[in-house]
């Protein structure tokens, strides 16, 4: 099937409804063994001895946050230049999922910070430039919801995601560019990752299972702006015909 | 298993435990949405209020043998 087929919501709606079931079955075991092996086989850091386990949810929220916040850049960017029909409808679907993981990943940063910095929080490079984003995703959400005409507020969204996607190498770099409180990168890096195997692997296991779950959430997420879209639709013919508007 | 987390098992478990509760949120979201928006589409198909290709489709359907 031509990626272009899916422009097409019916078709998409009709494909989304095959893969659900198998995306979500992937999830729950990518995502238990994931979690399994981190609190069962994972060893204690000799640093930070057991707030380690934190890591296996930590990162992958960290690292979803931004990536949604890319799907959306990308999503923007079909919807400016390719006019794709449901580029936007990605765009807005992923904005709430985006915000939730950004907020997990805000929340066990803490958590974590407080027992292994002695701080819940600090306003250094990393971590304000991820409050950023998450009050960016908050700004979308509400823009959205602010223009009444759809494709009018696709537009203006897709403006400003592209704007603020700059936020997203400040994210990635802010540890190298600035003295912070944050770690520098330790998993992907220039010269191999410096977690060990032991860690390493139920990380990434975790990661794929969080990664699962996003694209899940954000596809049942898609399905329903196409149903809310074709609503309005039918309720504006509804209004535009006499019978309907008598219903 | 708690004492196995060593001294600072609370922010552990609470880490774990808000990441749950907000992914539940999300799932429930999702699946609230989901239902409210199923029934307000079927609402206004029941009042004959319908898209244009599937009006086509059921024409389809009464024309043929």
């Amino acid at each position: 099937m031509a990626l272009l087929d899916l422009a097409n919501p019916t078709r998409f709606m009709t494909l989304t409804d095959r893969l659900l079931p198998w995306l979500w079955a992937a999830t729950a075991l990518v995502l238990g063994t994931g979690l399994y092996l981190a609190f069962f086989v994972a060893p204690a850091d000799y640093q930070q001895g057991e707030t380690v386990k934190i890591m296996f949810i930590h990162v992958p929220a960290a690292w979803l946050a931004m990536f949604g916040y890319g799907m959306m850049a990308v999503s923007a960017l079909g919807t400016l230049v390719w006019r794709h029909p449901l580029a936007d409808v990605a765009a807005k679907a992923t904005a709430p999922i985006g915000a939730a993981f950004t907020l997990v990943a805000l929340v066990t940063g803490s958590l974590w910070g407080k027992p292994m910095w002695g701080t819940w929080w600090e306003w250094d490079a990393r971590l304000t430039s991820v409050l950023i984003l998450f009050l960016m995703y908050l700004g979308l959400i509400a823009l959205w919801n602010a223009i009444e005409d759809p494709n009018k507020a696709g537009r203006v969204a897709a403006v400003l995601i592209l704007v603020g996607s700059i936020n997203i190498p400040i994210i990635k770099f802010s540890v190298d560019w600035w003295n912070t409180l944050h770690q520098p990168a330790s998993v992907f890096r220039m010269g191999g990752s410096t977690i060990a195997p032991s860690m390493l692997y139920p990380l990434l296991i975790c990661a794929v299972g969080a990664t699962l779950l996003f694209l899940a959430l954000s596809l049942m997420a898609m399905r329903n702006e196409i149903l809310r879209r074709r609503i309005r639709a039918l309720r504006l013919v509804a209004a535009a015909s006499p019978a309907g508007a008598a219903a | 298993m708690i004492e196995a987390l060593g001294p600072h098992a609370g922010f552990i478990l609470a880490a774990y435990g808000v990441t749950i509760a907000i992914v539940l949120a999300l799932v429930a979201w999702v699946l609230i949405d989901g239902r409210s928006l199923r029934r307000q589409l079927a609402d206004l198909e029941t009042r004959g209020i319908r898209r244009r290709s599937a009006r086509k489709a059921a024409l389809d359907r009464a024309a043929a043998p």
